[in-house]
């Protein structure tokens, strides 16, 4: 569309991004605050920061969240991508079945997923902990990766992947040295989607942890929410920011890499 | 060689087993047992909870106790009620500031079209519960909204457990889900056929519902449902925004199953919601294509 000038479109812009932005900004700026109150900021303190670190529950439910994303990351890639890689070469009756049942997790809602591993737990008579937890992850991130995974698969050329079996390649080989490499930045971007999926679920985990705690499950049974949420906030928005940024920093250098080789 | 050895040859290689092909699929094995126990059986489980009920002697009782129970309960049709009123307004007044915004974005440079993405999309990366709690804080009678409203003179409002509160922090949550789909089919429209409009003598208001609009459609579309859905079902605002006035469906199921322990009576309810929320999706489907109809 043509650039033009309108100057309410910019104040709609602007307005939007405060929007976005005042929730996440205040909260920073209140967690250096040595009064809890919202609105006065009283002097600059590291206080929160010091009573978060002392609360063994907060530490025990980052670590428990950092786990079971890993694990989770680890094994749904690995699953995933072995599937994308089979699924591309089935027939398409096959195909289009599997894929069907791959979405039944992203379009139920999230709560109608909670309750079904809940009840198959249940009737398994499997005790809910890091083990379920880790499945009912499992089962929710998978078919992200295959989604990710899956178009780039299809437009490889087959006759590559031919080629090295016909030259005597182990089918382990060929998806190891020839596949892989060609979807390793789809696999990239399915590992990031994984641990973030993972990492920020609270109602499949509510549903499936039993008593174990993830960071979403602490905040949603906090009985009192005391200013030192904010400290934890501003710790794990400076992390997703910090990623976002290495990310962005690497997308560039890659770029500009493959600029000078062209 | 002759021409007909060559040929038969010919045929023998094209006919070869490609067995080393064929051994791929076997890798989706695994697979497919996964999405059987972890995925097909607990779908299945979820029915045959809904229509039995527990007894001494582990025989199954088939019995519709447990939607007859729900539907005669007065609170529990207005906890759906509820749901289904709260998810429909968050979507169309996420809907009315995402198409805009979307739009606006549109006239910008390329390169600053990106960046604007990114920096709306950056806040879904953040916990949501800690961006609902963020409005908590803000909406809060000590919070700093009522402050600046005190600097204007007007009285301290208690803005939790109201409407607007519920609705604002679902708007906030889920906007991005509805900017990023828009955006995406606005983007792809060709100039040349708003263009060929303008020049063909449409107003700019003309072609914009009749050509940007209806092309824009599907985005809209995908945008409606991922935010409808979610919506309908989300525990966590009602929970920080609604001051305990807010009991919506998923909270319902939350209660039944984790609170109360009744799992066929949760199974019942995670039905009737999956049936109310395809029904609002097909209403919206046809609408869309009541919608195609008219323009054509």
């Amino acid at each position: 569309m043509k650039k033009r000038k309108f100057n309410f479109a910019n104040f709609y812009v602007i307005l939007v991004l405060i929007f976005c932005y005042a929730p996440i900004i205040s909260l920073m700026i209140f967690s250096f605050n040595s009064d809890r109150s919202l609105t006065n900021f009283e002097s600059f303190s590291f206080e929160w920061y010091q009573k978060l670190f002392d609360d063994s529950q907060v530490i025990q439910a980052i670590l428990n969240t950092v786990f079971v994303a890993v694990v989770t990351t680890i094994i749904s890639t690995i699953i995933g991508t072995i599937a994308a890689i089979a699924i591309s070469r089935m027939r398409k009756v096959l195909r289009d079945g599997l894929l069907a049942l791959n979405n039944i997790p992203m379009v139920n809602p999230e709560i109608v997923t909670a309750v079904a591993l809940l009840l198959l737990f249940l009737s398994l008579g499997i005790g809910q902990g890091y083990i379920t937890m880790i499945l009912a992850h499992i089962t929710f991130t998978i078919p992200y990766v295959i989604i990710t995974i899956y178009p780039k698969l299809r437009s490889l050329d087959d006759n590559i992947v031919e080629a090295s079996l016909d030259l005597g390649a182990t089918p382990m080989a060929t998806i190891w040295k020839v596949i892989i490499p060609q979807i390793k930045s789809v696999i990239i971007a399915a590992i990031s989607i994984c641990f973030t999926l993972s990492f920020d679920d609270f109602v499949i985990s509510y549903f499936t942890a039993g008593t174990v705690n993830n960071i979403s499950i602490y905040l949603y049974t906090l009985r009192r929410l005391e200013p030192t949420i904010n400290a934890l906030s501003t710790i794990l928005i400076t992390g997703v920011v910090l990623v976002l940024v290495i990310n962005g920093i690497i997308k560039r250098k890659k770029r500009d890499f493959n600029d000078e080789e062209e | 060689m002759s021409p007909k050895k060559l040929s038969s040859h010919l045929k023998d290689y094209l006919k070869r087993p490609r067995t080393a092909l064929d051994k791929f699929k076997l890798l989706g094995i695994p697979y497919l047992l996964f999405l059987l126990i972890l995925v097909a059986i607990p779908m299945f489980l979820i029915f045959l909870y809904a229509i039995t009920i527990p007894n001494k002697d582990d025989a199954i009782f088939l019995t519709l106790t447990n939607f007859v129970n729900f539907f005669k309960e007065e609170g529990f049709i207005k906890v759906l009620w509820d749901s289904v009123r709260i998810s429909i307004i968050t979507t169309i007044v996420t809907l009315l500031v995402s198409y805009p915004l979307a739009y606006i974005i549109c006239e910008y440079k390329l390169k600053f079209q990106a960046l604007l993405i990114l920096v709306i999309s950056i806040p879904m990366w953040i916990n949501m519960l800690l961006r609902t709690i963020a409005w908590k804080q803000i909406l809060s009678t000590s919070g700093p909204l009522n402050t600046v409203l005190g600097w204007l003179g007007i009285a301290p409002i208690n803005f939790l457990g109201t409407d607007f509160a519920v609705v604002l922090g679902m708007v906030y949550i889920f906007l991005p889900f509805m900017v990023i789909p828009i955006y995406n089919t606005l983007s792809k429209i060709d100039d040349k056929l708003i263009e060929a409009s303008l020049d063909l003598g449409a107003s700019k208001s003309r072609t914009f519902f009749k050509v940007t609009l209806p092309l824009s459609m599907p985005g809209i579309m995908s945008g409606v449902t991922m935010v409808l859905l979610p919506s309908a079902t989300t525990l966590v605002v009602p929970r920080f925004l609604g001051e305990g006035r807010y009991f919506l469906i998923g909270n319902l199921i939350e209660q039944k199953f984790l609170k109360s322990g009744l799992w066929n009576y949760g199974a019942a309810i995670s039905i009737i919601l999956m049936i109310v929320l395809m029904i609002i999706l097909f209403v919206t489907k046809k609408v869309d294509k009541y919608h195609f109809d008219e323009e054509d």
